[in-house]
């Protein structure tokens, strides 16, 4: 009997699927547009959430007050507790959302140019969390496709291919990464950067994923059901496809579930040092790359908070595919 | 041994030609070239722009060019950075101390923690303690280490305990040797818990895995069978085997440590060769890119060869001709 998924596990899930949720529904969850510069509030510190206790009807249940900027040089904000600003629940499209003439309201603060934070982290999650899955499917694609190949063929073409996965295998792939981050052209609109980034990582991450599928390929091949379909007198395309590739699956899964963070901390990496996306755009990545300015980090720490969700992300998938490699591969795995 | 050695370092050779071309031809895909900037300039005059293409060869066809770069490899010159207009020899082996002292001292602290730590939860499966610790290399794997790098830097900030950037201080050169030596140490502090920490859970699990796997072997039934005490049992028969793969990993590890050092490197602002790199691709100096992928790969490389070499040390039931058979 396999185990039943544990409590981490079933957080893991519940949290992936809140990430991807806010991601899709981005433009309702977030309040505000997440290119929309407040220059008057340039690194505002959180806002704070205070409940209206009593409610009465026909007021908003939570409100915050108004920051001003009191000092300019040393960005410093005051609050200031006489005035109230309703955040509206459910208002104009938005979960939740101040007024279009009230001021803003910052949930995590906001960065040099005064963009809201939070909205900017909604709407940066439907990169890095698509960036995984996305790049899962192409490289995961291409190696179950050349690996079958050269494991069903064997001889030159094998030899060939496995060749080249070590060639590919030994590159150092982070210096490799940068060199390849370096062909995109700085001014591309976001959509076709983080195409290239997918593909150039893929590219990079199909080999040892070939490799593996390969050999278990070519253990399948000989296996007396895969024989007898041969005998029947199947195309090699169908037997293949319909007795070989499967008998790999549940590896992939689990290995595809175990990879995802690989590929969203390559984009974060590469986003963080200024070659991934580009601003305007967002993702968790380059909203961190503020903080490569120290002055930025040891003043305004709340621009940190994007790694957070970057790391709930990892962890939730590692929980993940270590349950399911736990529940297809149970010998990989010591009690 | 030796007929062993000489076949793997010419089973290099057209590895490394291999990576090298790839990244020649990548670099060269990009936009532009290295003296786009320079035309922008007003000040360059173009025959100056001409002559230094000239100089560097730009003139050839791509992959003319790149064979030309390989024959002047092969007479040990890398050629010059186009850039700093020094030779990439000299910037790389400026750099990569600072590069290859980070790597082995993360390795360190990966090793001497991770064996240790493994051999206590593996001692008690199951236990509180082991679920704690199970939990924690979880989360310490799964933290990205340019936030951890952040993370750590705001501490150090706030509380100064530890230098920021760079691998000396200003006052380097007029302290003695001691001093040197601190400081350097000093500095090398938080890159090495960053880097040395991301890999401490794997191979924490891998030693628990394989004590665990060990215990129930035949041959440590047959052991205590005969009466050995349990510590020998453990230390001579279990520890022993347990640490084999070890050995072999050391060398993969070397290879995630070195790129994982150029992005805590880039992070931290270090000067080793990941950020280096960084520049040199910024700048598409093509020279020092492909120069810097080569002596990366190189130091992969032989890093897997020293790792399988070990493991016929520590395992002589291992011989070299078994190594080949295996790959």
């Amino acid at each position: 009997m396999p185990r039943p998924p544990g409590k981490t596990v079933v957080v893991s899930i519940f949290l992936l699927a809140l990430f991807y949720l806010t991601a899709l529904f981005a433009p309702f969850v977030a309040p505000y547009d997440y290119t929309e510069q407040n220059r008057a509030f340039p690194h505002c510190p959180p806002s704070s959430v205070r409940i209206n206790q009593p409610t009465r009807w026909g007021e908003s249940l939570l409100y915050t007050h108004p920051l001003k900027l009191a000092d300019p040089m040393t960005r410093r904000y005051e609050e200031d507790s006489g005035v109230r600003i309703p955040i509206r629940l459910l208002y104009d499209g938005h979960l939740f959302t101040t007024a279009a003439d009230a001021p803003r309201f910052f949930l995590l603060g906001t960065d040099d140019l005064g963009r809201d934070l939070f909205s900017r982290i909604v709407y940066g999650g439907r990169i890095s969390l698509s960036i995984g899955i996305v790049g899962v499917l192409i490289s995961f694609s291409i190696g179950t496709v050349l690996g079958s190949i050269a494991g069903y063929s064997g001889g030159w073409v094998d030899n060939l291919m496995m060749r080249l996965v070590e060639v590919i295998m030994s590159l150092p792939s982070f210096y490799f990464l940068l060199a390849l981050a370096s062909i995109i052209p700085p001014n591309l609109a976001p959509g076709t950067t983080f195409l290239l980034i997918v593909v150039i990582m893929s590219f990079i991450r199909w080999a040892g994923f070939a490799r593996i599928i390969r050999g278990m390929v070519a253990s399948l091949r000989e296996r007396e059901y895969v024989a007898a379909a041969r005998a029947l007198g199947a195309p090699r395309w169908l037997v293949l496809a319909r007795h070989v590739i499967p008998g790999t699956f549940s590896y992939s899964i689990t290995s595809a579930t175990l990879s995802i963070p690989s590929f969203i901390l390559g984009e974060s990496a590469l986003s963080v040092l200024g070659l991934g996306i580009q601003e305007p755009g967002a993702s968790w990545g380059n909203l961190l790359a503020t903080a490569r300015n120290v002055q930025y980090l040891v003043n305004y720490p709340w621009i940190l908070t994007p790694g957070l969700f970057i790391f709930l992300t990892i962890i939730s998938f590692n929980f993940l595919g270590d349950y399911l490699l736990e529940r297809f591969n149970p010998r990989s795995v010591v009690r | 041994m030796l007929a062993y050695l000489v076949r793997r370092l010419l089973q290099m050779i057209p590895l490394l030609i291999g990576i090298t071309l790839l990244s020649f031809l990548v670099i060269n895909l990009a936009p532009g070239d290295f003296f786009s900037q320079l035309r922008m300039n007003p000040a360059v005059s173009p025959d100056l722009i001409r002559e230094l293409e000239r100089q560097f060869g730009y003139g050839d066809p791509l992959l003319l060019r790149y064979l030309k770069w390989l024959w002047r490899v092969v007479h040990l010159d890398l050629g010059m950075s186009l850039a700093y207009r020094v030779n990439v020899a000299d910037l790389i082996a400026m750099r990569a101390g600072n590069t290859v002292i980070l790597a082995l001292a993360s390795m360190l602290v990966t090793w001497t923690l991770a064996i240790p730590m493994g051999i206590l939860v593996a001692l008690r499966p199951n236990s509180a303690l082991d679920r704690t610790l199970s939990f924690a290399a979880f989360f310490w794997m799964s933290l990205p280490s340019f936030f951890f790098a952040f993370l750590l830097m705001y501490l150090a900030l706030r509380t100064g305990w530890f230098p920021i950037g760079g691998t000396v201080s200003v006052t380097y050169d007029s302290l003695g040797i001691w001093g040197k030596i601190g400081d350097r140490v000093q500095h090398l502090v938080l890159p090495m818990i960053v880097l040395g920490t991301g890999g401490l859970a794997t191979l924490m699990r891998l030693m628990r895995a394989n004590i665990l796997d060990l215990k129930e072997a035949d041959f440590v039934r047959t052991a205590r069978a005969k009466g050995l005490p349990e510590r020998s049992v453990f230390g001579k028969h279990i520890l022993r085997n347990a640490l084999n793969p070890f050995v072999t990993l050391a060398g993969a590890e070397l290879g995630d440590l070195l790129g994982g050092a150029a992005l805590v490197e880039a992070v931290m602002n270090l000067q080793g060769l990941g950020t280096m790199m960084l520049d040199a691709v910024r700048a598409l100096d093509t020279y020092l890119v492909i120069g810097s992928v080569l002596i990366g790969s190189l130091l992969l490389l032989v890093g897997n060869l020293l790792a399988d070499v070990a493991l016929t040390v520590v395992d002589p039931r291992i011989d070299f001709t078994r190594l080949e058979s295996k790959s």
